[in-house]
């Protein structure tokens, strides 16, 4: 794999359920990834779009076909190889997912702190540039329970980028944000590519960011039916 | 608290974090662990208390071997021994002295309180079987109908009993005989009475007219300097023709008696059981609010694992968790126990207290415990899938 490439997958093919109830998802998906691009994943519901988000970002088990990650083929990859592969990731959930017994700080120092042992003031430091990159300078020291929808969601965009992943999953990341907002976080995503080489797959329906994707693909039955960056 | 342990972990502190976020839950767990605490404090206190008041009597005597009847599985229980076998254990190359005991129970009808008194009737003349506390009293014991009184006998005004002297000495009806106390000496209530009385063989047969002077209740004897009492004993065993008797070393007559009242007798099983049960509802509370928490925060655990956290982190989550409810809620079951055991003693006179090594006991037990209920809990993080999600 080209060290240009951050991931790929070929052949990829995914199941759900067991006996009669078992359902097949992805079909020989083929879907290699820049590194420092912004990749948009498309489709309607079902199509497989967010599977093939999450064996991409290791959190499956590959049960047929090829995932490389980061260098790492995944298929058969060991507990501890995708633990490691994670710290290397950040995501963003549609359902901010962030801590709700932490503030705003605390959360973004989480995704500091898997990366082992920092000097609590550099962490701190940090956690704080981050917060102040998506506009949260103010908000600091508030429990989640005291911010609204679209600055949980800038929260959780810290907590991804805090640790300067190689690559941002992303699952409907500007859903919960105002139009200023969604385009500040996709252009900071777009920002990082350029500067970091730091690669993100989004999984949206937000055709706002469509214009500034590198590359749209769009699945439907678990299959890729349009894709204007293919061969590349 | 947030900062040290901060600074003890080396990361933030999550579990902290997580149980001081919902307070009232949090006070309910400690509140959970806490009774479990005091349960477990008040059965202990009661367990050591019976302890102590079954060695009380032994305290009284100073003896290198006891020999009782077979079936005298305490000090006030069980047959006579025949005063015959005590000549014959005199044979001994080893035994320097001996003496009969005689054991019985008087009651001193009072005004507000009929006591119960464990009676000893004891040889005056050999105060060397005798405490120290107890030899320079023995010359009253001498006078006919005579005795002298445990001063902390339940039931018994403390400025009564001081007022009990040689001059000024105190008399009640015992089978139609008057008893006259002459003096005092530090006893204390047990399971079994009120308090003790000494007096002599000779009063002890007036009192109890059934009695046999040939057969006391135990015989102690006392041996060589240096001599082993457990061999001597053993020597014994082949001596006396009796083969039915017990014959022991004092020591182990004590602790004998101790593990028969501890396991054996009714009470000693039901506190034993009570401290089980304490144990065990703490274990349950605990695993109760843990396993709750993890179910509580499982996507946020799913969000950390996804993010590249190791099992260890969330194991360590847990294990804090548990930590804090067992330090934070032994603090005021330590407390309360120590209160409830102050009241139960003025109350009963019985030996409760607090002691450091029961605390430091209940202490380690409880981090025991609240760290099993952790273990049994983080079962629960299997469910926490990162791909759940999304």
């Amino acid at each position: 794999m080209s060290e240009e490439i951050s991931v790929a997958t070929k052949g990829l093919s995914h199941w759900f359920g067991l006996g009669e109830a078992r359902k097949q998802a992805l079909y020989d998906v083929d879907l290699s990834v820049k590194r420092g691009s912004l990749t948009v994943l498309m489709g309607p519901s079902g199509s497989g779009k967010t599977t093939v988000l999450t064996l991409m970002g290791c959190l499956r088990d590959v049960q047929q076909g090829s995932v490389n990650l980061l260098g790492h083929e995944l298929f058969g990859a060991s507990r501890a190889l995708n633990e490691t592969l994670r710290k290397r990731l950040g995501f963003i959930f549609q359902a901010h997912n962030l801590h709700g017994s932490l503030t705003a700080l605390q959360n973004v120092q989480m995704g500091l702190q898997v990366h082992g042992y920092l000097d609590p003031v550099a962490e701190k430091e940090a956690a704080r540039h981050a917060l102040g990159l998506v506009g949260l300078s103010d908000r600091m020291d508030y429990l989640l329970a005291n911010l609204s929808g679209g600055q949980k969601q800038r929260v959780a965009v810290a907590r991804a980028l805090a640790g300067n992943p190689d690559i941002v999953f992303a699952d409907e990341p500007t859903a919960a944000l105002d139009r200023e907002s969604g385009m500040n976080v996709v252009r900071m995503l777009k920002k990082l590519g350029a500067a970091r080489g730091t690669t993100t797959v989004m999984v949206t329906h937000d055709n706002r960011i469509l214009e500034m994707a590198d590359r749209i693909v769009t699945l439907e039955d678990g299959r890729i039916v349009k894709d204007t960056g293919a061969g590349g | 608290m947030s900062r040290l342990l901060q600074w003890l972990f080396g990361r933030l502190p999550i579990g902290w974090l997580q149980l001081t976020h919902s307070r009232t839950r949090f006070a309910a767990a400690l509140a959970g662990v806490a009774f479990a605490n005091v349960l477990v404090f008040v059965q202990l206190g009661i367990m050591n208390s019976m302890a102590t008041a079954t060695m009380k009597p032994y305290e009284f005597f100073q003896a290198d071997i006891m020999i009782s009847a077979s079936d005298a599985n305490t000090l006030t229980e069980g047959g006579n021994v025949a005063r015959q076998w005590l000549f014959q254990a005199m044979a001994d190359k080893d035994v320097t002295a001996g003496t009969g005991i005689f054991v019985g129970n008087i009651s001193w009808a009072r005004e507000t309180k009929t006591l119960g008194l464990t009676s000893f009737g004891i040889d005056p003349v050999q105060p060397a079987f005798l405490a120290p506390v107890l030899k320079p009293k023995t010359a009253t014991l001498q006078l006919q109908n005579s005795g002298i009184l445990d001063m902390y006998a339940r039931g018994l005004p403390r400025d009564e009993a001081a007022a009990i002297r040689p001059q000024s000495p105190a008399s009640f009806e015992v089978s139609g005989k008057t008893l006259t106390l002459y003096d005092t000496f530090q006893g204390g209530g047990g399971f079994g009475g009120d308090g003790y009385l000494m007096m002599s063989d000779q009063t002890f047969m007036n009192l109890f007219p059934a009695r046999s002077s040939a057969a006391p209740d135990h015989i102690l004897l006392q041996v060589t300097r240096g001599a082993d009492s457990e061999v001597v004993a053993a020597r014994l065993k082949d001596i006396i023709s009796d083969k039915s008797l017990r014959i022991r070393s004092y020591a182990q007559a004590r602790a004998e008696d101790l593990s028969y009242q501890q396991t054996k007798r009714p009470t000693g099983i039901i506190f034993g059981f009570g401290v089980i049960i304490g144990i065990l509802v703490g274990i349950v509370i605990v695993y109760q609010v843990l396993s709750t928490d993890v179910a509580d925060h499982l996507s946020e655990y799913a969000t950390f694992k996804a993010m590249g956290y190791k099992q260890q982190f969330f194991l360590g989550i847990v294990f804090e968790e548990a930590l804090i409810l067992a330090i934070l809620g032994f603090i005021p079951g330590f407390i309360v126990a120590t209160g409830l055991l102050a009241g139960m003693k003025k109350a009963t006179t019985l030996p409760l207290a607090m002691t450091g090594s029961m605390a430091a006991m209940v202490f380690v037990g409880t981090l025991v415990a609240c760290s099993l209920s952790g273990a049994i809990a983080t079962r629960r993080l299997a469910a926490a899938d990162p791909a759940d999600l999304f």
